[in-house]
């Protein structure tokens, strides 16, 4: 494999939380490490509060890491890090009502990401250029789409318009936020494609992040699955959906609506449980509350990754069945 | 079956536009029996919500009924006044709002917000209010010590299983839901959907339940109404519109979600963008998105094909239409 796009190591976010005098520290993030090999698609999953979004926000350079390195094209990466190298991992924003200008025609923001970003195109190219990018993305007549008002644009066309944005700044790596799950479930697949699209056609690399294995699945290379600011487990695509070997994962899996398995084998829909905020942790399996295979250890020593094979490993003890 | 709790027959709804009035239903009629469990699919924009609130005697200017009947119990709601509608509210209807973050009022205990709808509605003393809300909130697995919690102490999953306590205080007989799953997380939605299923079970109720994602409803649902631009397309028992769509919109948002079974595939979903509501065409309003579109589809709206339990409405299951 070549030199990673991105690579990640220890990365701990910690958060302080309480009054003035508290000693208490969230942690959102902890001992997080994993890469992104050019041209795939990562999805990071897991349920609000697992930190996957903190992720992509240190990664983004939104917060400043407690601890660790991220490495991106083989550059670390701080807070000082220059315009050039930021606009190569843009971030594509949940909610595409949020995240774009109301009073100015959807052409500005993408002209002006042109210019900041690329300095090869000159003025006379630059409006072409941004009628490839969104023509890249679906929407047709470039041109027509660049004179409208966002209000103009529907939900699933506002979040492509996010993607060729994104794309403007020629990116090596785009971090994709729930990007669909605004969207009605008939849109998605739409941009689900497009990712798809650019990941094979233009080899940009994606960080999908989502609470839906589904549409993980349908996307992503390699998925990570992450609780409580922790990775349980992580490995190629069809082998975590096929052979999942965390509880949590197993629990994510069962959860998952789908109308195509048969009535008999829904049950176990009766997890109340949520992941906990993890303030000042001792060791432990933070799964532990909830798991149905927790054992005494679980709760008093913090699981290692078990190697299920040379791209699949699992935190857990009960995976290793020792 | 019983005796249907609820009769809508025709119902039509227009909003005031600068364009002229759009029809955002148009002629939906069904029945829902005592207990039964209807779930409402179909796209943003759709008429679902607007539908509900129809249903629900809410919707406010620019919207309003110019047509058609509710029929609750035999009494038909669109024809009551303000104080006569308040009667029948939370008693016989209640409602659960899509987003709990902002049904709930952010700066009063669930406790207290509980005690308010009870006041509003019965002349319970103060110990049996307490009483009847520890009850509601016990039967949706939340502690009674969350009376005295505020919202923003409470996770996503945990409010808006409050606001199904709520709905359920003084034992109505329909609750009607605009989905209260969407903004949760699989896991949480799971739970809350089985929650729904026992509590239904135990108090029989019915539910109408919207929502766009018809995977949320696939296992929980009696039957299931498939709507487009307005219209029902497909109604039938909810396994059989999965097993055997038979509307082309309904066959398109079976393909538009991707699964965790079976070998991995390639889906497409449904190219296009519902019709405008204005100047709606002349005949199926899917025709410009349908793969099956024949002459007849662009000139003759189709009309609602019912046979016995199940209806449809497209000209190729209509042996009349298909040349």
């Amino acid at each position: 494999m070549s030199e990673p796009v991105l690579k990640v190591e220890n990365l701990s976010q910690y958060f302080r939380v309480g009054g003035l005098r508290s000693k208490g520290l969230l942690h959102a993030l902890d001992e997080i490490s994993f890469e992104v090999a050019a041209g795939e698609i990562v999805a990071l999953v897991g349920e609000s509060g697992s930190g996957k979004s903190t992720i992509a926000r240190v990664l983004a350079g939104l917060y400043k890491p407690t601890k660790g390195s991220i490495v991106f094209e083989g550059h670390e990466l701080h807070r000082k890090t220059d315009r050039a190298t930021r606009g190569r991992m843009p971030m594509v924003f949940q909610d595409p009502f949020g995240s774009i200008n109301p009073v100015l025609r959807v052409g500005h923001s993408l002209l002006r990401s042109l210019k900041l970003h690329r300095s090869d195109v000159n003025n006379a190219d630059r409006e072409a250029e941004a009628v490839a990018m969104v023509e890249r993305v679906g929407l047709t007549p470039g041109a027509d789409v660049l004179r409208r008002y966002p209000h103009e644009l529907s939900g699933g066309q506002r979040q492509r318009l996010g993607f060729a944005q994104a794309l403007a700044s020629r990116p090596s790596l785009i971090l994709a936020d729930e990007p669909v799950s605004m969207l009605d479930v008939s849109i998605r697949i739409g941009l689900l494609n497009v990712m798809r699209a650019l990941r094979d056609e233009e080899g940009v690399s994606i960080l999908y992040i989502t609470h839906d294995l589904a549409s993980a699945r349908y996307v992503a290379n390699r998925m990570i699955v992450l609780y409580a600011g922790r990775i349980v487990e992580e490995g190629l695509t069809e082998e975590v959906i096929g052979t999942p070997r965390h509880p949590y994962t197993k629990l994510l899996m069962t959860t998952a609506p789908d109308p195509r398995l048969p009535l008999a084998t829904v049950d176990g829909g009766h997890d109340l449980g949520e992941p906990p905020k993890v303030i000042n942790p001792g060791a432990g399996c933070r799964f532990a509350p909830r798991c149905p295979l927790a054992m005494d250890r679980c709760r008093t020593s913090t699981p290692e990754f078990v190697q299920l094979s040379s791209t699949h490993r699992a935190a857990c003890y009960a995976v290793t069945g020792s | 079956m019983s005796r249907p709790i609820l009769q809508v027959r025709d119902l039509r709804v227009e909003y005031e536009t600068p364009r002229g009035p759009a029809q955002a239903v148009g002629g939906v009629s069904f029945d829902l029996a005592q207990g039964e469990f209807l779930a409402i699919v179909g796209e943003s924009g759709c008429g679902k919500s607007t539908l509900l609130f129809a249903i629900a005697q809410l919707l406010t200017y620019p919207a309003s009924i110019v047509g058609g009947s509710v029929l609750f119990d035999g009494v038909d709601l669109t024809s009551l006044s303000t104080e006569e509608l308040r009667q029948h509210r939370w008693r016989d209807i209640s409602v659960v709002m899509q987003s709990a973050m902002n049904a709930l009022n952010p700066t009063l205990t669930i406790g207290v917000q509980l005690a308010d709808a009870c006041r509003a509605h019965t002349d319970w003393n103060d110990a049996r209010i307490a009483e009847r809300s520890a009850e509601v909130l016990a039967m949706v697995s939340i502690d009674a010590v969350h009376l005295k919690s505020y919202p923003f102490q409470l996770s996503g999953g945990m409010r808006q299983r409050a606001m199904i306590a709520m709905a359920l205080l003084l034992e109505p007989k329909l609750v009607i839901m605009d989905e209260p799953t969407s903004a949760l997380d699989v896991v949480a939605q799971r739970s809350l959907m089985q929650q729904v299923e026992d509590l239904r079970h135990r108090l029989g109720f019915s539910v109408l339940f919207v929502t766009h994602d018809m995977s949320v409803v696939s296992h929980f649902s009696d039957r299931l109404a498939v709507m487009y631009a307005g219209e029902v397309v497909e109604l039938d028992s909810t396994r059989a519109v999965f097993d055997e769509p038979r509307h082309p919109y309904s066959q398109g948002l079976m393909d538009a979600f991707p699964s965790l079974l079976g070998a991995p595939r390639e889906l497409t979903g449904i190219a296009g963008t519902p019709p405008s509501l204005v100047n709606p065409p002349a005949g199926c309003l899917f025709a410009p998105r349908c793969a099956h579109a024949m002459d007849i589809c662009r000139t003759t709206r189709p009309e609602l094909i019912v046979d016995d339990t199940r209806a449809v409405r497209c000209h190729l299951v209509n042996p009349r239409s298909v040349p």
